[in-house]
């Protein structure tokens, strides 16, 4: 079937500057969409998924330029039309959905007054129209209460809803194109599959073409037609969706398929006195109960996974097993010894035998100390190392972590990448010599090659060092590979625990079986199938 | 005519200082930090030049002054000339001696002062952040009690209590600056304190001393640096107010503020020299802020 162009980019050049320099973020890429075709952009972060997609609109960034090639929608030269023309184009014929539509939406006004907003000004719609036509797409959008939920501020909806609302409002004036960036990247695996559902309907409904970018491949097989890879500026490959899982060309997209191949040796069961027994534990703030009768073991050199949505108390069980929240009810054990509930109250051994790593690498190094003492520090204070030991012990941890260390110990935590700031984090962990790590969410700020690398890395020091993990996450892929048993809660309680394979293979909650069966997989029918099951379930009687 | 002849060889003598400055920091700094120098504007090398003459005059003193700092060298209020190049003032004092060595003493203390509020208002304004609860309401409630007072009127009240020596002048202004400066040091730690890596180093066991030195103050430091530019400003001129009251520094001692009260008469006779002082003053002032200004665009992260 042959359809009409709608987009033609050709030879995109587009220039970033740092300092008086200019650097390529886009090296000639050429793009082509067809009306009412869906293309999926995909790549690490920093390959110009973004800048592609907002350079679609003929916009650039501050401090970012066009520099070459040509953007063409239906006819019209974005490069050289002038500002008021595509002013005019935005929002009305091309519109764009943000990765945070809790940032995107203006919290002082009410969901309804933003959405009518653009059609009224480019003229499309009279406000009452705009109104009614809004409840319409909210219904559309499968929100509930379409009638009432436009009358609330951006605060009184969940994240979901609000992704699905801005998705609306990018509707509202029935553009030709909708760029959506990372959409639902923010939401949890249960709240993704509604918003995806919703996106695609509605995209379907109207014949929009959509330009879909995401570092997620397996929410992009369910949503594109077509599919682009990018690394560094450059396209990898272009190809229709069914193609490009199923045979990949490039090196490069071969490596991003394989990417979840890493998977833990099964091991044992574990037996004697776990590490850390967390028995009938209730704790909150306030007068609120965030816990409820937590109970779970962590055996030396075995990897626990926390797993559930946000808001499921993942991170207050780590709390209160660091002291920093002491619970109100129940015990915390450290090999069959109870440990006082506040870590003020603990001694230096006990704080030095269960260390933590934090999510956002960023804020978990200060910033102004250097690698030697932000890694030294624990191992000078728990272990008493002085000068000359200290600084081998330094170099030690550095080489365990696979950091060069002459060419890293003096390093401030600014001159290194994502990746190797989190191992920074496991090497301060390690330098106290636990018995008990907690990672809190330690890959979720990574791309998914670089995940797989510390992922490889901390499967490797569990067994040379005896560690026990408790993983906390909410991506169920990452347990999958990395974990030894399952804790899954919701709301504050445990729902089900037990060995991964056993959880994986036979759920016997419900909550488990909805978390598990809503991580998307990279088979473009998946959602289909899912969605036809879900509806079929719910009509039974 | 004559004022746009002076605004004139005023703009040339800041160009040529501040290019001058320039070039010189480019070439003495150590390699890495030569992007910090290529950059700084020109205000900010004019700026920086200034200090450091003042400081090389306040620490040459003795060598550079003609006379002694109290020595009657003539009669009193002689006109600009040899030997008494900026004339004498009521008592037959040299006025440039005494200008000399009143950079000494008013830049001298000032200093001391400012590094005193300093040390206890941001000590004690991290210390509350990091603990929080009751000690940081008491110290917050007292220091807001403290600053309810006007700052001038409050100092006099206590110079008056405890008498004027410099030792109570320099207390008591940085006692009065430290409230300012623990309000700063509070609400920026208060924001470094909620961070991942203070919660890591709680955790770890670390105490409330390192806790401050380490991990809050190196974070913390460009606003109070910035602040400690401002600050200094203004305990020099409220050191020279004091003088110029007479509860400041006291006489023979030479200070800018008192020496511009003791020649006031002379203004109106048309009289500049007793507005030197004030020159040095305002220069040294414009001078940090210029200098401040630079610091605190550069601890911003604004790149143009």
């Amino acid at each position: 079937m042959e359809k009409k162009t709608l987009l033609t980019i050709k030879d995109l050049q587009l220039e970033g500057r740092s300092g008086n320099a200019w650097h390529p973020i886009i090296k000639g890429v050429d793009l082509t969409l067809h009306k009412g075709e869906v293309l999926g952009l995909i790549g690490e972060s920093g390959a110009g998924k973004s800048t592609l997609g907002l350079a679609a609109m003929g916009f650039a960034r501050d401090g970012c330029r066009i520099s070459g090639g040509t953007i063409d929608f239906d006819g019209i030269d974005l490069r050289t039309a002038p500002e008021s023309l595509r002013r005019g184009l935005r929002g009305k014929r091309i519109a764009y959905v943000a990765q945070s539509a809790a940032a995107s939406f203006n919290p002082a006004h009410r969901l309804i007054n933003q959405y009518c907003e653009s059609p009224v000004v480019h003229g499309v719609m009279a406000r009452e129209k705009a109104e009614a036509d809004a409840v319409e797409l909210y219904g559309r959008m499968r929100l509930p209460n379409p009638d009432e939920i436009g009358f609330r501020y951006p605060h009184q909806v969940s994240g979901g809803q609000l992704q699905r609302a801005m998705t609306a409002m990018a509707m509202a004036c029935r553009p030709d194109l909708i760029i959506f960036d990372e959409p639902t990247t923010a939401l949890d695996v249960t709240t993704q599959i509604e918003v995806l559902a919703a996106i695609r309907d509605i995209v379907r409904q109207f014949g929009t073409a959509a330009i879909y970018i995401t570092h997620d491949l397996a929410v992009v097989a369910q949503m594109a037609d077509r599919i682009k890879v990018l690394l560094r500026g450059d396209e990898v490959e272009d190809a229709d969706t069914r193609s490009m899982l199923t045979a990949p060309r490039e090196e490069y997209t071969k490596s991003l398929w394989a990417v979840r191949s890493f998977a833990r040796a099964e091991q044992p069961t574990a037996t004697g006195t776990p590490v850390v027994s967390v028995r009938s534990v209730t704790a909150g703030y306030g007068a609120l109960d965030v816990l409820k009768d937590v109970s779970f073991d962590i055996h030396a050199r075995r990897t626990v996974a926390v797993v559930g949505e946000s808001g499921s108390g993942k991170s207050t069980t780590a709390r209160v097993i660091t002291g920093l929240l002491p619970q109100r009810n129940g015990q915390v054990l450290f090999n069959g010894n109870p440990l006082p509930p506040s870590f003020k109250a603990r001694s230096r051994n006990e704080l030095r035998q269960c260390q933590m790593i934090y999510q956002m690498a960023d804020t978990a190094l200060n910033p102004k100390l250097r690698l030697r003492e932000l890694i030294g520090r624990p191992a000078e204070m728990y272990l008493g190392l002085k000068g000359k030991a200290l600084e081998a012990r330094i170099r030690d941890l550095l080489a365990l972590i696979e950091l060069e260390p002459d060419r890293y110990i003096d390093r401030l935590p600014s001159e290194l990448s994502g990746g190797q700031k989190q191992r920074i984090g496991i090497a301060r962990a390690l330098a106290a010599e636990p018995q008990l790590i907690i990672c809190d969410e330690v890959t979720s700020a990574l791309d998914q090659i670089v995940q797989e690398g510390i992922l490889k890395l901390l499967d490797r020091l569990q067994g040379e060092l005896n560690l026990a993990y408790m993983f906390i996450t909410h991506d169920l892929a990452t347990v999958k590979s990395i974990a030894d048993e399952v804790v899954v809660m919701q709301q504050g309680v445990v729902v089900e625990r037990g060995p991964k394979a056993a959880i994986f293979a036979d759920p016997k909650e419900d909550y488990t079986n909805l978390l598990l069966s809503s991580v998307p997989e990279m088979d473009p029918d998946w959602l289909n199938r899912l969605l036809v099951k879900r509806s079929a379930k719910a009509q039974e009687p | 005519m004559t004022v746009v002849l002076s605004i004139l060889v005023a703009l040339g003598i800041f160009f040529v200082v501040g290019l001058a400055s320039r070039a010189g920091l480019r070439s003495l700094a150590p390699a890495h930090h030569k992007p910090t120098y290529r950059d700084m504007p020109l205000t900010a090398s004019f700026g920086l030049a200034v200090i450091v003459f003042y400081i090389a005059v306040a620490i040459l003193a003795p060598v550079v002054a003609p006379y002694g700092e109290g020595e009657v060298t003539g009669a009193q209020f002689l006109p600009w000339g040899a030997p008494n190049y900026l004339g004498t003032d009521k008592l037959g004092r040299d006025m440039l001696t005494r200008l000399i060595y009143g950079a000494r003493n008013t830049v001298g203390i000032a200093f001391v002062t400012t590094a005193l509020a300093f040390m206890v208002g941001s000590f004690l304004g991290i210390w509350a952040a990091l603990v929080g609860g009751w000690l940081d309401q008491w110290l917050s409630r007292f220091v807001d009690a403290l600053m309810a007072i006007p700052a001038l009127i409050f100092s006099l009240l206590l110079l008056t209590i405890f008498g004027t020596s410099v030792l109570t002048l320099v207390l008591v202004i940085a006692a009065v600056d430290s409230t300012r400066v623990y309000r700063l040091a509070r609400s920026v730690a208060q924001g470094i304190v909620m961070m991942d890596y203070i919660e890591a180093a709680r955790l770890r066991g670390e105490g409330a001393w390192r806790l401050i030195r380490r991990e809050i103050l190196p974070n913390a430091m460009a606003p109070l640096v910035a602040e400690f530019g401002l600050r200094f400003c203004f305990v020099f001129l409220a050191i020279s107010a004091l003088s110029f009251l007479g509860l400041g520094i006291k006489p023979p001692t030479a200070d800018w503020g008192s020496m511009v009260r003791e020649n006031a008469t002379l203004i109106t006779f048309g009289d500049v020299t007793p507005l030197l002082p004030a020159g040095a003053i305002a220069l040294l002032t414009v001078a940090v802020n210029f200098v401040v200004d630079w610091q605190l665009h550069r601890a911003s992260g604004l790149k143009e």
